[in-house]
């Protein structure tokens, strides 16, 4: 009786040291790596109201715009000047981890923060004008195969970003020559897609969210869909894959985290982005920007990442992109 | 026929008293941020997405704040620029070249009440234009492509020679320093950084709107603390608060002018109120100025640009909402907006969504009629911040002036950057260099040469694809037109001597 007595006492007593042990948020913060209205902005005000209306965080979680270097400015500051802050989320995406293979982010390495997860995922889509001679990819390829210089690719990127990387990969993967392709950059997919409804461009090399409204008004024709498989939103469009041409686009939509945060922390938010993930809502949100399901937490994030910043190295260095 | 009868459905929306609340609300709270200078229009717009959000509004009441917020927004950016040489947001920088001269010769009062209802007039035009060739327009906007866009930028450099004054070289080398901030950053073409240092923070090139605050504002109070420290101060009067009706109609023309120009700018997606306010300005003393009294306090000057950057806010809702491409990056912030409550705008949102739409549109003659009926009465408000005594009102611009820049960026690396462009500003004015050719310079520099760079890409080095189409062409002529005509007319007239 006594022992049993003494144990529950202890229990008691550790239950309560684990209870103040574990980490509890408070303050949270998530820095949108660029100016309201763009993508890191989406990930960071979606997902922090989502994680305090689940009730994961006490307070609501404070957005902070931190633009500059294509997200090299908040890169550098989270790793400087933020190291161990368990309280700090950072959105990424593709653009992060292109941009650390192409050292565009100074002297820093993906290796320097703590890669938390992803939640969602665009994919790239080749699309064209409904009355362009091109019905399939087949075709479009066929005629940059004689002609490379006729057709104009025009992305929301600059030289080197995401939409002309698409390109390259579609490229490589048919084996044309990539440095023949002409590329135009334009700032941002709204810019390219109005240019390509123009005539101006004859591709636009975009993600399926941009591109989605006008395919099903008519107003552009999608050869085919960067993704393993097709997607739910796109099922009549073939993925360049099944055509033979292995090249993959995901626009995956996650966060980092800064360096020396602690285990159980990092621990707690690969649960709380689970928890997000999972939840109907996020389904909804999910759905309505045009994001296909797409989740990796924790160590096989770090490991996909990482990965993936070796391959963007290896593309980038291949089509002398960097040197 | 449709068309009044979808702005009917639109007004049944708009009308709930919910919905007039909110439309209230987002005028009130865009007049506060614009007036504040640095926090403009996007910011406050992203400010107020997740308290929208939190209120589950539904998404055409949302919308209707947010927009609200973006159109009072550019009605408050006038405020600071006319009192205090403190552009309250981008697209008011070219208000101040004659806002406060006005103010500074006593007709603050005015100032303030001319341009509220130049930009009720301009908003309402727009909207106007908005209701009736939304979808004609988008087809319009489309055919704007790189050589077109250069074409439109060599125009707008064109008429900035008008603003050069007396003395055009100077005018000529001050628009040289805003090109080269211009290019400063991440190059367009190769994605490689430019004149950047190895600073970060200038990969992304050099905000607009710190120049402009520091330029304007930051060398503002420099002069003011020489004028104290030799004892040349004057405090500045406020006589009227009201705008006659003779200097009411004078400008008239003037205001409708700048609406028609602000709106088909604002329908040009990369285009926005910035640009249409400084077309809008330099048109209309090319125009209008044959006493050569722009820049020194001509009500003219105040109406045009304000008239242009509220109709400029009505045009970028074209692009965003029949083809989901933002005009603007404040649309591009509602545009984000709408997506969050499952609005998808574009080619389809006036079938699927006619209440989000039309509600939206509706609101945007309320609240520019809110909008006017708020800031008359404000002016007499307004106008006595003139009359603060200088050991206040100094400190209370500077401070304006560092949260303002800060607000942009969330950088102290621009409050370092707008305190050496003040003092830049402050000795260009010693020497006699205009400060509004400079600001030009950096807007449409980068404009200029992306749109460049796209065409010759497109045409794979053909200078030849920047003269064909009609458009184009059209823009060229009157860039030639801009350039020689003064010449022409100065010959003319002197034969008939």
């Amino acid at each position: 009786m006594r022992g049993l007595w003494r144990g529950a006492q202890v229990a008691v007593v550790f239950g309560l040291l684990g209870w103040a042990l574990a980490f509890q948020p408070a303050g949270v913060e998530c820095v949108a790596p660029a100016n309201p209205g763009g993508g890191w902005d989406f990930t960071c005000r979606t997902v922090g109201k989502l994680l305090y209306d689940l009730g994961i965080v006490p307070r609501p979680v404070k957005v902070t715009n931190m633009p500059g270097g294509g997200g090299g400015v908040a890169f550098a500051h989270v790793v400087t000047k933020r190291k161990g802050d368990a309280n700090l989320l950072v959105a990424a995406s593709p653009a992060t981890t292109l941009r650390l293979a192409q050292g565009k982010y100074g002297g820093f390495s993906g290796d320097d923060v703590r890669w938390l997860a992803a939640l969602g995922a665009d994919f790239g889509v080749i699309a064209v004008r409904p009355d362009a001679p091109w019905k399939t990819l087949e075709a479009l390829i066929a005629d940059l195969r004689k002609d490379p210089s006729a057709i104009a690719f025009g992305g929301g990127s600059a030289v080197g970003g995401q939409d002309h990387m698409k390109v390259l990969l579609l490229a490589k993967a048919a084996g044309l020559d990539p440095r023949k392709i002409k590329y135009v950059p334009f700032s941002g997919g709204g810019e390219a897609l109005t240019s390509l409804l123009g005539g101006f461009v004859q591709v636009f090399p975009g993600d399926a969210s941009e591109t989605i409204e006008q395919y099903k008004a008519g107003k552009v024709r999608i050869l085919a869909v960067l993704s393993e498989a097709r997607l739910p939103a796109l099922p009549e469009v073939p993925t360049a894959k099944e055509l033979g041409y292995d090249a993959v686009w995901a626009v995956w939509r996650g966060f980092y985290m800064p360096p020396g945060v602690p285990d159980d922390a990092y621990a707690f938010w690969v649960e709380a982005m689970k928890k997000v993930e999972a939840s109907p809502e996020w389904a909804k949100i999910r759905a309505g920007r045009g994001l296909a399901p797409f989740f990796k937490g924790g160590a096989a994030f770090e490991a996909f990442v990482k990965k993936q910043v070796e391959d963007f190295r290896e593309l980038s260095r291949s089509l002398g992109l960097i040197k | 026929m449709d068309v009044w009868h979808q702005l009917a459905g639109g007004f049944a929306v708009a009308l709930l008293p919910l919905n007039l609340a909110l439309a209230f609300a987002g005028a009130f709270l865009g007049t506060l941020i614009g007036a504040l200078p640095g926090i403009g229009p996007v910011n406050g717009v992203a400010i107020l997405i997740p308290i929208a959000y939190a209120l589950k509004l539904p998404p055409e009441s949302a919308l209707i704040l947010l927009a609200g917020v973006y159109y009072g927004a550019e009605y408050g950016g006038r405020i600071s620029s006319i009192l205090l040489n403190v552009p309250g947001d981008a697209g008011a920088v070219i208000t101040t070249l004659d806002g406060y001269p006005m103010a500074q010769r006593g007709r603050a009062g005015e100032a303030l009440a001319l341009s509220a209802l130049s930009s009720f007039i301009g908003g309402t035009l727009s909207v106007i234009g908005l209701t009736l060739f939304a979808p004609a327009l988008a087809g319009w906007a489309i055919r704007f492509g790189p050589a077109e866009y250069f074409a439109l930028m060599v125009f707008a450099f064109t008429t900035l020679a008008s603003l050069a004054g007396k003395d055009p070289v100077k005018a000529l080398i001050s628009s040289v320093f805003g090109l080269m901030l211009a290019t400063v950053g991440l190059d367009p073409g190769s994605g490689l950084p430019r004149f950047t240092f190895g600073e970060l923070k200038l990969y992304d090139g050099i905000d607009f709107l710190v120049v402009a605050i520091g330029l304007f504002a930051i060398s503002e109070v420099l002069v003011l603390m020489e004028q104290s420290f030799l004892g040349s101060a004057r405090q500045m009067r406020v006589t009227s608060t009201r705008v006659s009706l003779m200097v009411f109609l004078s400008t008239l023309w003037t205001i409708l002018r700048g609406s028609v120009i602000g709106f088909f700018i604002g329908v040009l997606p990369g285009a926005g109120a910035s640009i249409a306010s400084a077309v809008a300005y330099t048109t209309e003393k090319r125009l209008v100025d044959r006493e050569g009294t722009f820049g020194q306090g001509d009500p003219r000057g105040v109406a045009a640009p304000e008239a242009a950057n509220n109709a400029a806010a009505g045009g970028a809702m074209v692009p965003m909402l029949t083809l989901g491409v933002p005009g603007s990056g404040t649309t591009a912030v509602l545009l984000g907006a709408l997506m969050m409550f499952n609005v998808t705008p574009g080619p389809m949102i006036f079938q699927q969504r006619p209440e989000v739409v039309w509600g939206l549109i509706a609101s945007m003659y309320i609240g520019n009629l809110m909008l006017l009926v708020l800031n008359l009465p404000l002016v007499g408000v307004f106008a006595r911040i003139l009359t603060v005594p200088r050991w206040f009102l100094i400190p209370a611009i500077v401070t304006l002036s560092f949260v303002g820049v800060y607000a942009v960026n969330n950088s102290a690396f621009d409050l370092l950057f707008m305190t050496g462009i003040g003092v830049w500003g402050y000795l260009m004015r010693k020497f006699g260099f205009p400060l509004a050719p400079m600001i030009l310079g950096l807007v449409l520099g980068h404009l200029m040469e992306v749109n460049l760079r796209r065409a010759l890409a497109i045409s794979g080095g053909d200078v030849g694809f920047l003269f064909q189409s009609p458009i184009s062409l059209a823009l060229w002529l009157l860039s030639a037109l801009s350039l020689f005509l003064p010449f022409l007319v100065v010959r003319f007239g002197r034969g008939r001597a």
